[in-house]
C-alpha cells in the first residue's frame, strides 16, 4: 500500500484508441463475412449456370424478389436491436396491403394519398405493438404473436375474405413494377437501367433505415435499450416512449412492404403474409444482428436479405425442389449465427 | 445555482448545509426499511455513510435520487426542498449518483454513454457524432480521466467503466456526488486515482457522500462518517478522531476483533491439490502451487494479476494451454466447471450477478443447483421438499436475510446474494473450495461471519483457495499466501512472513526475481 503511486501509470494507461480501433474493425469483419458469403454463393451459382444466373435480367429478378422480405427485415432490425422481436410483420403486411386496397379501390382515395395512409397504418400497428411491450410490459414475443393473429383476422374481415384487385388505370402497380429509370431517365448518364421501381424503393428505405439507426436519437436509444434497458432508463431516457417509437418505425416498413407486395401482385391478398416474419428475422440474424439486442446494422440486414434471395433464385435455377431450399436456408442461418458467435466469443466481448 | 431563498416556515432544516435529510421513512411490504432517517452533508466535505447490509443505505440513496417515491420526510438541497420524482430530476438539481452496479450500455462508446439522453443534435432528431466525441473529450480532459471517448465501454476494465460513470455524473455539473461502494472492484492504485478525482471535485460548494465498507479507506478520504443501522440514524463522527473499531462497533452494535490471525496453521499436512506449470493463451504463464488439506491458501495480487484466471483455468471454466492438475495424487483434466465440481472442486465467482446467480430464480433453486443431480433427485425426479429443507437450513446457518427461500435471488441485497452462492457450495460438500473475492460488497458484520465460516470449513478438513483483493482479509485468513502479478506467481509467503508490505512488494514488482520477457504486451487486464 505504500508504493502504489508508482504503480498507477501502468495500470491506468494501458488501453486507448488502439482498442476501439480493433473494435470497429471487428464490426467491419462481421459485415465483410456476410458480404463474402453473399459473393461466394453468387459465384458458385454463376459457375454452375453461367448462361442463366449471372445475367442482368436474373440479377434484377433477384433484387426484385428481395424487396418485400428486405423491407420487413429493415423494421425487424430496429426491433431486434432493442432485444425484442416482431412476429406480426408478415400478416401485418397483408393487413396493410388490404388497407391500401381499401383506401384506393374501395374508397377511391388517390394513390398519392392512399399509399402514405397505408404506410402510416403499418406505423400504427407497430405503435400498438410497442405500447403493449412498453406499457403493458408484455414480452415482445407474446405482444407481436397476438398482433400477428389480430392482423391476419382483420385482413380477412376488412377484405371480406376475398382478394381486392387494383384497377390498372390507377397506376398503382407501377410503384413496384414500373421502371422510373428507363432509357429516357437522365439520358447520357451511365446508370443501370430498366429495373423495377421496387428496387429503388428498397434502396431508399435501406438508406433511411441506416440513417435512423446510425445518425438519429431513435437509433442511439435503440442500441442503448438493447444493451442495457435499465441503465438507459436510469440515464433519463424515456425508454417506454422510445420503444413505442421504434416499434412504430418498424411498422412503417411493414406498411411499405404491404404497399410493395400488393403493387407487385396487382391485388391485396388477405390470406397471405404468414411466414414472411420468419424470413425477415432470418435476414436480420444472417446479417449479424444479435437477437439479444444492443448491436446490429442495416447493411448486414440488407446483405442477409440478399443472401436469402440469391439462394432462393439460384436453387430454383439449378432445379432444387422447394423443400430442399428450405433445408439449405435453415443451414445457412445456423452457419451464419454460429460464425458470428465464434467471432464474438473469441473477441472476448460478452 | 442561485442563492437559496430561506424558507423559515419549513421546520428545523439548516440552509447552510449542502444536503439534508429529515425524518425519512420508507416501508416495503413487511419491512420498515427506513424510519426517521436523517443525514447532514456540509459544504466542501466528504461524508462517509456506513451501515451493515440492509441497514438502509441504498434505500436512502434511491429515495434521494427519485428512484423510489418519497413516503415521509424531507430532503433539502442547499436549503431548498428536494423531492425528485425521477432520476433525471435529481440529476438536473445537481445530484449525481454512482451506483455500485454500473448503469452503462456496454455496446455503446464512452462518449455515447456519458451523454445518453443529452446527445448533441442538429434539429431535434439527428445526431452530431463529432460534436459528441469532442464534447466528451473536453469533459474527460477537464476531469483528467485517461479515457478514449470512442472506446466501447464493454471492453474497458471495471476501473475505467467507473471513470465513465463518474464522468457521466459530473457532466451534469453536480454539486453532490454520491458513490455507492466505489472501490469494491478497484485495486489500491485505482483507489488512489479515484480519491484524487474526489479531492479535485470537492470545492466549498460541493460535497460527496461516500458509501463504503472499507474502513481504512474512509480514514483516508472522509471528513465525517454517519453510521446507520437497521434503517435508523445512529451517529455521526469526525473521521479524524474516530477509530475504525469505534465506527465498526457503532455499525454492528458490538465490537469486532480486527486483529484476528489465521487459525490452525500447520505445515505437516498432505498435499490435496497440485497445479503445475499452468498456462493459458491469454494471461497465465507457468503458474504452479500446492494446496494442502485443511489449508486456506490466499491468492493476493493487483487487479488483472490473473488470480481469477488461474481459478477459472483450474476448474476448466476457461481453456488451459498447458499444465497439470493433480487431485489426491490423481491427474484430473476438467473441461468445464461441472467436471471440477464432480471431482470435488467448487468455484465461487467474484461476479455473482454474472456468473454466480440465476437472479430470476428462487434462493432455494440457487442453493440447490449444483447438487440437484447427486443430492436432490431420485430417478430423475427432483425432490423439492428436500431442497427447501436444506436451503432453509442454510438460510438459518448463514443468516441469509430473506423471509423465505422461495424469494427470488434478485430481491436479495448484494451480501445476501453472496451468501446464497456460498451456501450452494456448502451444500455441494466439495473438498476444495475456491472462493473468489468471498466478501466483495459485504458489510463488516457479515464478513466476520464468513471469516469464521472459512476457518470452520478449513478446520473440518476442507481445502480453501481464497482469492482476495483486501489485504487485511488475506492476512487474517491465509495459512499461506500466493502472490501473483501479470499472470505469474511472484512469490509464496508463509503466514508469518506475510504482511501488507511483503505482499505488495511481490504484487507490484513482479520482475524483482523473475526475468520478465516482454513487459509491454499487457493490455489484457480485462481478459476475464
Amino acid at each position: 500500500m505504500t508504493n502504489n503511486t508508482t504503480q498507477a501509470p501502468t495500470v491506468v494507461d494501458v488501453e486507448g484508441a488502439g482498442k476501439s480501433r480493433i473494435q470497429s474493425l471487428r464490426q467491419r469483419v462481421q459485415q465483410l463475412l456476410a458480404f463474402g458469403g453473399l459473393l461466394i454463393i453468387f459465384l458458385v451459382f454463376s459457375l454452375v449456370k453461367p448462361d442463366i444466373f449471372p445475367t442482368y435480367g436474373n440479377v434484377t429478378a433477384i433484387l426484385f424478389s428481395a424487396v418485400v422480405v428486405g423491407l420487413l427485415s429493415l423494421g425487424a432490425t430496429l426491433v431486434i436491436i432493442t432485444g425484442g422481436i416482431d412476429l406480426s410483420v408478415g400478416t401485418g403486411m397483408a393487413l396493410c396491403a388490404v388497407m391500401s386496397a381499401t383506401f384506393i379501390v374501395t374508397w377511391h382515395i388517390p394513390v398519392i394519398i392512399g399509399v402514405p395512409m397505408a404506410i402510416v397504418f403499418g406505423g400504427v400497428l407497430g405503435a400498438v405493438n410497442g405500447s403493449n411491450v412498453a406499457f403493458l410490459k408484455l414480452p415482445p414475443f407474446i405482444a407481436t404473436l397476438a398482433m400477428m393473429l389480430v392482423a391476419q383476422g382483420l385482413a380477412l374481415v376488412v377484405s371480406n375474405k376475398a382478394p381486392i384487385y387494383f384497377d390498372d388505370a390507377s397506376g398503382y402497380q407501377k410503384i413496384s413494377t414500373g421502371t422510373l429509370i428507363d432509357d429516357n431517365f437522365l439520358a447520357g448518364v451511365p446508370l443501370p437501367r430498366n429495373f423495377p421501381n421496387a428496387v429503388i424503393v428498397f434502396a431508399i428505405a435501406a438508406v433511411i433505415a441506416t440513417i435512423l439507426l446510425t445518425r438519429t436519437l431513435l437509433g442511439r436509444y435503440d442500441l442503448a435499450i438493447g444493451s442495457n434497458e435499465e441503465a438507459t432508463a436510469l440515464s433519463g431516457v424515456n425508454v417506454k416512449k422510445w420503444l413505442v417509437i421504434i416499434y412504430a418505425a418498424a411498422g412503417l416498413f411493414t406498411g411499405l412492404a404491404g404497399v410493395m407486395i400488393s403493387a407487385r401482385l396487382g391485388s391485396a391478398q388477405p390470406a397471405t403474409g404468414a411466414g414472411y416474419e420468419l424470413q425477415a428475422i432470418a435476414a436480420v440474424v444472417i446479417g449479424g444482428t444479435s437477437l439479444s439486442g444492443g448491436k446490429g446494422s442495416i447493411l448486414g440486414t440488407v446483405i442477409g436479405a440478399l443472401i436469402i434471395a440469391v439462394l432462393n433464385n439460384g436453387l430454383q435455377i439449378i432445379s432444387v425442389p422447394q423443400e430442399w431450399q428450405n433445408v439449405i436456408l435453415g443451414i445457412v442461418i445456423l452457419l451464419a449465427v454460429y460464425a458470428d458467435q465464434l467471432r464474438t466469443r473469441r473477441g472476448g466481448v460478452h | 445555482m442561485p442563492e437559496p431563498a430561506i424558507d423559515q416556515a419549513a421546520g428545523t432544516h439548516d440552509p447552510n448545509l449542502l444536503l439534508q435529510a429529515e425524518g425519512v421513512t420508507k416501508t416495503f411490504p413487511g419491512v420498515k426499511a427506513l424510519s426517521g432517517m436523517r443525514l447532514d452533508l456540509r459544504k466542501g466535505e466528504v461524508l462517509a455513510l456506513v451501515g451493515e447490509n440492509g441497514a438502509g443505505k441504498s434505500t436512502l440513496m434511491k429515495l434521494l435520487t427519485g428512484i423510489y417515491p418519497m413516503e415521509e420526510g424531507q430532503f433539502w438541497l442547499g436549503g431548498m426542498p428536494l423531492n425528485a420524482k425521477h432520476p433525471k430530476e435529481a440529476q438536473e438539481r445537481g445530484l449525481a449518483i454512482i451506483h455500485q452496479e454500473f448503469n452503462l450500455m456496454p455496446d455503446l462508446t464512452v462518449a455515447q454513454n456519458i451523454y445518453i439522453g443529452r446527445e448533441p443534435l442538429s434539429g431535434s432528431f439527428f445526431l452530431k457524432p463529432k460534436d459528441l466525441d469532442a464534447k466528451a473529450q473536453e469533459l474527460l480532459d477537464r476531469l483528467g480521466l485517461p479515457l478514449d471517448p470512442r472506446a466501447t465501454v464493454g471492453t474497458l476494465t471495471v476501473a475505467k467503466q467507473q471513470m465513465v460513470e463518474i464522468a457521466k455524473a459530473l457532466s451534469y455539473n453536480a454539486r453532490v456526488l454520491i458513490m455507492d461502494e466505489p472501490t469494491a472492484a478497484l485495486n489500491d492504485a485505482e483507489v488512489d486515482t479515484l480519491h484524487d478525482l474526489i479531492r479535485r471535485f470537492i470545492t466549498p460548494e460541493t460535497g460527496v457522500i461516500y458509501i463504503s465498507h472499507r474502513m481504512p479507506e474512509l480514514k483516508r478520504i472522509a471528513d465525517r462518517v454517519t453510521v446507520i443501522r437497521d434503517g435508523q440514524y445512529i451517529d455521526t463522527m469526525d473521521m479524524a478522531s474516530a477509530t475504525i473499531d469505534q465506527v465498526i462497533s457503532r455499525m454492528v452494535g458490538r465490537a469486532i476483533d480486527t486483529s484476528a490471525r489465521p487459525e490452525n496453521v500447520r505445515a505437516d499436512r498432505p498435499v490435496l491439490l497440485s497445479v503445475q506449470n499452468l498456462s493459458t493463451k491469454e494471461l497465465i504463464k507457468d503458474v504452479s502451487f500446492e494446496l494442502h488439506e485443511g489449508e486456506i491458501l490466499g491468492f493476493a495480487g493487483l487487479m488483472g494479476a490473473g488470480r481469477t484466471e488461474v481459478a477459472r483455468a483450474v476448474v476448466g471454466a476457461d481453456p488451459r494451454a498447458s499444465g497439470t492438475i493433480t487431485l489426491r495424487g490423481k491427474v484430473i483434466n476438467p473441461h468445464h466447471a461441472a467436471d471440477a465440481a464432480k471431482a470435488g472442486i467448487g468455484y465461487l465467482s467474484e461476479d455473482r450477478k454474472r456468473y454466480g446467480l440465476m437472479l430470476g430464480h428462487s434462493v432455494s433453486s440457487n442453493i440447490a443447483i449444483s447438487s440437484i443431480a447427486d443430492k436432490f433427485s431420485r430417478l430423475g425426479f427432483v425432490d423439492d421438499r428436500a431442497i427447501s429443507k436444506v436451503s432453509d437450513a442454510q438460510r438459518t446457518a448463514l443468516r441469509i436475510k430473506t423471509p423465505t427461500v422461495a424469494q427470488l435471488a434478485k430481491n436479495l441485497s448484494g451480501g445476501n446474494q453472496q451468501k446464497v452462492v456460498i451456501a450452494r457450495w456448502l451444500v455441494k460438500n466439495c473438498d476444495v473450495l475456491i472462493f473468489d473475492e468471498p466478501t466483495r460488497g459485504i458489510d463488516v458484520g457479515a464478513k466476520d461471519e464468513i471469516y469464521h465460516l472459512l476457518n470452520r470449513l478449513a478446520a473440518e478438513g476442507k481445502s480453501i483457495i481464497m482469492i482476495s483483493s483486501e489485504l487485511p482479509e488475506v492476512l487474517r485468513l491465509s495459512h499461506r499466501v500466493v502472490v501473483m502479478a501479470e499472470g505469474r506467481v511472484t512469490g509464496v509467503l508463509s503466514a508469518d512472513d506475510a504482511s501488507q508490505e511483503s505482499i505488495m512488494a511481490l504484487a507490484t514488482h513482479p520482475d524483482a526475481d523473475l526475468p520478465t520477457t516482454h513487459p509491454a504486451d499487457h493490455d489484457h487486464e480485462d481478459a476475464r
